[in-house]
Order: structure tokens, then C-alpha cells, then sequence
């Protein structure tokens, strides 16, 4: 205990905001390559890491580039050399990388990067959508929302940690709604540097390491040669970071920053008796909760788990914790126009994910809070009615835009 | 101010003098697909027995990422990664500063170490040429960036680039039953153009491998100046250009005796004319008529003679009009120029 407490005053605390956050988490993580280019809301990040290069808090190569394309193969390039990179984006600017974004995992890199969660033009929109982010689910970027600055900072160093252990070696999206995080502010607990340290290796690329002492040829042509087999260990890394990576460096981080998240991949809130429950990631949990605390007292037993890693995807656990209930409601802050049972893209991969267990509850999608619109305490209670309503056996549309004009 | 640019130490690269005293070790050597009469194969050889075993080299999506590298065999001894079609420039800039962060950390052994990013035109002219303005801004970082310009395409079968010449046959612009010329844009001054707009560049240049211990000691010199630095080569293509492979040399020579390709390099912001270019334009040697680099190319086959009287006119404008002849399209005589009408 006394160990504990002494820890506990070795922490500061700060008031920020999740960006700036994230910007400590790159000092503390002594990151050597960073680059720069503006687009709401993301770019707070930058402004801070910028003014810690100004003051020397921070040594590292720090870069504007001249466009998102350039920003992410900038850090890419530098990650193949050995130095540990930081970037990041928003909404379209994101997807302007996408060529950057979609080779970067396929070559091994573990590049670290925030994605400021915001609309895709056009019309323009400054607000969270999660489609950005999204959109790299397939090509194997890990993603994980966060919904606190100070989750953002510790899962920013948790993200190095996963990424650059050489079971993994892929990139980590740190995904943070737009506004409700990068821009609101809340008191953070920064970690003293020799915890940071204890918990976070150097970045060593061994033997994939771009130098003159190390020539080799970094991705020659292989076409259907060997093609599928590279896939393949992607695939594998993928699981190694699930089944194995994540959870030993959350039981890590808990031993040494004496904070602990439960478990990594998705967080539970009153869920042990809860009659129904809802999903969904990021700081939609703050509605939710509130919500769920106000239909409590009216003796309405909701319960709310909140995703954080996406990518890789907990299904076992996730279908199991889920199958538990009366009903499910999947809110999705994003859309997919055109899938199946034209929802969201959260509940298709829950859907998905529960197929295989035996007892699948109903499953109803809530299209929710685009564009930065808030997901109100009304929003969420209307969701929570249809969830009772199905699980009494009262059939209720599978996909429900909610908080949209009609 | 001293302290504004923080650069490293770069490698101290003498120039060449003279054929017999090129060193006899290859480190692009056999193991390429690449096409016969290849001069951009070339190039790449010649640039990296320039640069030497201490260099990174960085390749963008081309002919020579394609037909250079197969899995399981590389013909380069130095170390090579490929990048995207758009990124020389930031393929470069990352290594350069990622070398740079670590060595002034402590978390790599401090020595000079080459960095080249080289692209096709399509990489560079078209496609990359935002990130290599880029990169040229940044003094601080050590990288040189060579554009092999084959004027097209060719490794997705010779479809025409901003660098193409103009009237040329590419399977984007073949002569039809209505329109004989498909392709009417002139070609890109890609050298000019970043010499002209990148003040922190220290050294800029045109090449030909025809001429090779020139381009070899051009890729050393820009090396040793450091900081970004970039050179744009021409390079005759058998297959897109269309003429058999034993000409590729002598295409290479005629495109600069035409006047078509200007030699010449831009150091510390003094320009200087060199090789036959320089002759030409000292008078001591005659330009000779375009005619005779277009005649030998099948991609020029169906010019009629009044094309060619275009060609050359849009040639001898480069020479008696540009204020600076062969590198930069603003006319002398501009001042001059009747004022618009009010």
C-alpha cells in the first residue's frame, strides 16, 4: 500500500483536453518523428506537440508536411529506419492518406496515430462520425476508441507498447470523437517519466531495420507468389495482438501506473443485472450513462458496454457478455449505406460476431449522433424502450435512425 | 541565426576524373527484368556506384521498382525500399529525418549515410511533384531526389505523363482516323521549374547517361552539397519510345545536341551549362534539327512535316526566346511587349 500511495503522489495532475493528452503521451513517450497537417479537429494535437518542440520538452524531428498523403508516408519511411513516429488526422484529411494509410500495416509498420473523429465531406460537417476511422477495418490498423483524455493518454502509450512489439509490428489508431474529446477538457493524471519507461521498451526493428549495415529489399514485387502468405501473417499478428499483446500490456499498465482498465477491450457499465443492455464507443458513454442511471430509479434495468478496441475485435468475449442479455442495442455513430439489414457498421460486426453463439438475443441498431449532433438522454431512453419492447417479443425495426427529422 | 538550419555532415564525394577511375564495384547489379537498351536501368546503376555502399535508397512505383525487384532475388546491394507512386519526396524527407532524430539521440551510430529517392516521371512530374516541392524546402535534411524520365508510363504500357512530348504515340494518345496528334501538351521543365521555386535547394540538375561520368559526378556533387537536392534525367525507352534498344545511347546524345534536353546544373543558385549543351550555346557547336532525334522513333511516326516545323519551333523558342535559354519559359523580351490594350 505504501508503494501505492507513493506512486500515487509521484503522479501530476493537469487540466487538458484529449489532445493535448495524446501531445504529453508523445513526449513521454520520447517519440522521434512527427508530422503535421491541419484539419479540424485532429490538429489540436499538433499545436501542442508543436509548442512542447518549441520549448525543448520534446526531442524529436517534427515536420508539416503539405498534405495528409505525404504526413503518413513521411512517418512511415521514418518508422522503417528504426525512429518512433507519431501522426494523425481527421475525417476527409484521413482519407486523403488512405493510399499511405493502406500500405503502412502491409509493410510492418508500427506507426501510432490519433484520428480525430470527424464527418466526411461533403457537405462539410466539423463534428464526430466514426466512418474516418472506420475505414481502415480491413487492412489491418488496430483501432481503439477512447472516451476520456485520460484514457487517451494512457491508451496512446499502450498503442506504442502493442504496436511495436515485434509480435505485432502494426499501426495503432488512437480514434477520439471529434470535439467531445480532442476539444473538452478534464483533469488528467500524468505519469512520472521512469513509469513511462518501466512500462514502454524502445522501438526496435531489428532486423527489418532500413540501414547500410542491414541491406535489405523492403517490399519487392511478390504477386501471387507469395501474396497470400504475407496476408497471412498480418492475419496472425492481428490475433497475437488480441489473444496475447493487448492484454499483457494493460496487466502491465495496471501493475505500474496502479490504474486499471478492466477489461482492455471493452468496459462494462451496470451490466450485472441489467435486463437489456447498449453498445457503442467513444464519449457517447457520457448520455448513456446518465441516461441508464435516470431509468434505474424508474426500476428499467439497462446496462451499457462500451467498445474500445475495434480492431482486433473481441468477438468471443463480446458475444459472450452479450448473448447474457434480453436484448441488445448497438448504437452506431457512423453509416454503411447498403448493408445488410442497413445498419451501421458496429452492429453488422456484432451481428456478425454473435452468430455462432447459441443463444442470440435480439439485436436492434440506433443511427445515431452524426455529424457532431449530440445523442441526448431522450435519444437514448426512446432506444432503451424498443430494447424492452423486443425482448417482451414485440417485433421493432432492426435499424432506427434516432434524433432525425423526419 | 546560425542555428536556424541544423544540418548533418554529409559524405565527401570528389568527383570522378575521368572513366578509368570509376570504381569497378556494382551495387545495383544483375537480378532486374528490365527491358534491353534500358537507360534508366542504367541510371539507377550509375547513381548508386555514385553514391557508394553508405546510402539508402528509397523507390517509387515505376519500371524500376517493378522490374528491379522480384521477391526472393534484388538487385540492389544497398539497402532499397519501395514507396507509393506520389511519395519520393516523402519517402526521402521521413528517412532523412528519422536518421537525423536518431543520431542525435544516441539511438544510432552518427555517420553520414546517403539518402536518394528516385522516381518515374509519372512519380515525379505528375503524380509526386507536390511532396518533392515539399521535401526541397526543408534545408535541414540530407536527400537527394533524381527523376528517370522515360516520358511515360511505361511499366503500365506507355500511357502518356505531363512529361511526354508533345504529338507523341502513347497507347493514351494514339494517332486516329480524325485526330492525327492526341497528345497537344507540351512537355513539363520539371528541373526549372523546382530550381526556380525552391530557394533552399542547393544544387539542381539536368543529366543523360549518355554522358555518363558527368551524370555520375552530378549525383556525387548533390550528395556532398547535402540538404535536398535534385536531378532529372532523361532517359531513351526502347519500348516507349519505340526504336530498337541499340540506340538508346545515341538517342540519349541526339536529345541534347537537338537542343531538347539542356545540360546543366544549378549550384548555390548559379547556374551553369555544361557538355554539349554548353557548346551549342557558346556557338561552338551547331544544334542540330529536331528532326533527327524524332525520325529514329516509332512514337513520332506519324508527325507530318509541318509537326515537325512545329517541334522545332517550339525548340528554338526554348533557345532564342527564354530568358534563361533551355531552363526557364519566361520570354527576354517581356518588357518590351506591347502594353494591353485599355
Amino acid at each position: 500500500m505504501a508503494k501505492v500511495i507513493e506512486k500515487a503522489q509521484q503522479e501530476k495532475e493537469a487540466l487538458i483536453s484529449g489532445s493535448e493528452a495524446i501531445a504529453v503521451a508523445c513526449k513521454l513517450a520520447d517519440v522521434d518523428v512527427i508530422t503535421a497537417y491541419p484539419i479540424r479537429p485532429y490538429d489540436t494535437v499538433m499545436q501542442y506537440v508543436a509548442k512542447l518542440v518549441a520549448n525543448g520538452e520534446l526531442d524529436c524531428e517534427y515536420i508539416v508536411a503539405e498534405s495528409e498523403h505525404s504526413q503518413f508516408e513521411i512517418v512511415k519511411h521514418a518508422s522503417a529506419v528504426g525512429a518512433r513516429v507519431f501522426c494523425g488526422s481527421s475525417g476527409v484529411g484521413w482519407m486523403y492518406a488512405f493510399e499511405a494509410l493502406t500500405v503502412t500495416p502491409a509493410l510492418r509498420i508500427p506507426m501510432v496515430a490519433m484520428v480525430g473523429n470527424r464527418a466526411l465531406d461533403d457537405p462539410g460537417a466539423f463534428g464526430v462520425e466514426h466512418n474516418d476511422a472506420l475505414a481502415v477495418r480491413d487492412l489491418g490498423w488496430q483501432l481503439v476508441w477512447v472516451d476520456s483524455a485520460q484514457e487517451a493518454l494512457d491508451t496512446a502509450l499502450i498503442a506504442y507498447r502493442v504496436a511495436e512489439d515485434r509480435r505485432v509490428f502494426l499501426p495503432c489508431a488512437i480514434a477520439c470523437d471529434g470535439a467531445f474529446l480532442t476539444h473538452s477538457q478534464s483533469m488528467v493524471k500524468i505519469p512520472p517519466q521512469e513509469w513511462v519507461n518501466a512500462f514502454l521498451p524502445p522501438y526496435n526493428r531489428g532486423d527489418l531495420q532500413l540501414h547500410p549495415d542491414n541491406p535489405i529489399t523492403v517490399a519487392p514485387q511478390v504477386n501471387e507468389d507469395w501474396l497470400m502468405e504475407l496476408r497471412k501473417h498480418n492475419d496472425e499478428a492481428m490475433n497475437r495482438s488480441r489473444d496475447v499483446v493487448i492484454p499483457e500490456a494493460y496487466r502491465d499498465f495496471e501493475r505500474i501506473f496502479n490504474r486499471s482498465y478492466g477489461n482492455p477491450f471493452f468496459e462494462e457499465y451496470q451490466t450485472a443485472d441489467a435486463d437489456v443492455v447498449l453498445v457503442g464507443m467513444g464519449t457517447l458513454s457520457m448520455p448513456v450513462k446518465v441516461a441508464i442511471r435516470q431509468m434505474r430509479k424508474e426500476g428499467k434495468k439497462v446496462g451499457f458496454v462500451r467498445l474500445r478496441w475495434f480492431r482486433p475485435f473481441p468477438a468471443e468475449q463480446l458475444a459472450k457478455t452479450l448473448s447474457r442479455f434480453g436484448a441488445i442495442g448497438v448504437i452506431d455513430r457512423d453509416f454503411s449505406f447498403g448493408a445488410p439489414y442497413v445498419s451501421g457498421v458496429v452492429a453488422t460486426e456484432i451481428r456478425a460476431a454473435l452468430y455462432p453463439v447459441d443463444k442470440r438475443p435480439p439485436l436492434l441498431d440506433f443511427i445515431s449522433g452524426l455529424g457532431g449532433r449530440e445523442v441526448t438522454v431522450p435519444d437514448v431512453r426512446r432506444m432503451s424502450d424498443m430494447l424492452f419492447a423486443a425482448r417482451a417479443g414485440t417485433p421493432q425495426p432492426l435499424t432506427t435512425w434516432v434524433g432525425v427529422r423526419e | 541565426m546560425a542555428d536556424a538550419v541544423d544540418t548533418l555532415p554529409t559524405q565527401q564525394l570528389d568527383p570522378f576524373k575521368g572513366v578509368k577511375k570509376v570504381p569497378l564495384e556494382e551495387y545495383f547489379t544483375s537480378g532486374h527484368r528490365t527491358c534491353q537498351g534500358c537507360e534508366s536501368a542504367l541510371v539507377m546503376k550509375l547513381m548508386v556506384k555514385a553514391a557508394g555502399p553508405r546510402t539508402i535508397v528509397l523507390g517509387s512505383t515505376g519500371c524500376m521498382y517493378v522490374a528491379n525487384t522480384t521477391y526472393y532475388s534484388t538487385s540492389w546491394v544497398v539497402p532499397w525500399m519501395h514507396t507509393q507512386l506520389g511519395s519520393s519526396g516523402s519517402a526521402g524527407l521521413g528517412t532523412a529525418a528519422a536518421l537525423k532524430a536518431l543520431m542525435r539521440k544516441g539511438k544510432m551510430k552518427e555517420e553520414p549515410i546517403n539518402v536518394i529517392a528516385f522516381c518515374g516521371d509519372g512519380g515525379g512530374a505528375d503524380m509526386g511533384l507536390s511532396a518533392i516541392s515539399a521535401t526541397l524546402t526543408h534545408p535541414q535534411y540530407n536527400v537527394l531526389i533524381l527523376l528517370y524520365d522515360n516520358e511515360s508510363y511505361a511499366n503500365t504500357d506507355i500511357q502518356l505523363s505531363g512529361s511526354t512530348p508533345w504529338g507523341a504515340h502513347t497507347t493514351f494518345s494514339p494517332p486516329g482516323k480524325v485526330k492525327r496528334i492526341m497528345h497537344t501538351r507540351w512537355k513539363k521543365n520539371v528541373a526549372g521549374m523546382l530550381a526556380a521555386g525552391h530557394p533552399e535547394s542547393r544544387y539542381i540538375g539536368t543529366v543523360c547517361a549518355s554522358y555518363a561520368v558527368e551524370m555520375m559526378n552530378r549525383v556525387r556533387k548533390a550528395l556532398t552539397i547535402g540538404g535536398p537536392t535534385f536531378i532529372h534525367s532523361l532517359d531513351p525507352c526502347p519500348k516507349g519510345w519505340d526504336y530498337d534498344p541499340m540506340l538508346s545511347h545515341e538517342l540519349g546524345e541526339l536529345a541534347v545536341n537537338c537542343g531538347i534536353w539542356p545540360l546543366y546544373d544549378v549550384e548555390d543558385h548559379r547556374l551553369r551549362l555544361y557538355g554539349r549543351t554548353k557548346q551549342i550555346v557558346e556557338k561552338r557547336t551547331k544544334r542540330q534539327p529536331v528532326r533527327d532525334f524524332l525520325i529514329r522513333q516509332g512514337r513520332f511516326a506519324h508527325l507530318t512535316a509541318d509537326d515537325i516545323d512545329y517541334f522545332q519551333a517550339k525548340i528554338d523558342e526554348m533557345w532564342d526566346k527564354w530568358l534563361l535559354p533551355g531552363v526557364l519559359p519566361i520570354w527576354k523580351d517581356i518588357a518590351q511587349d506591347t502594353p494591353p490594350a485599355t
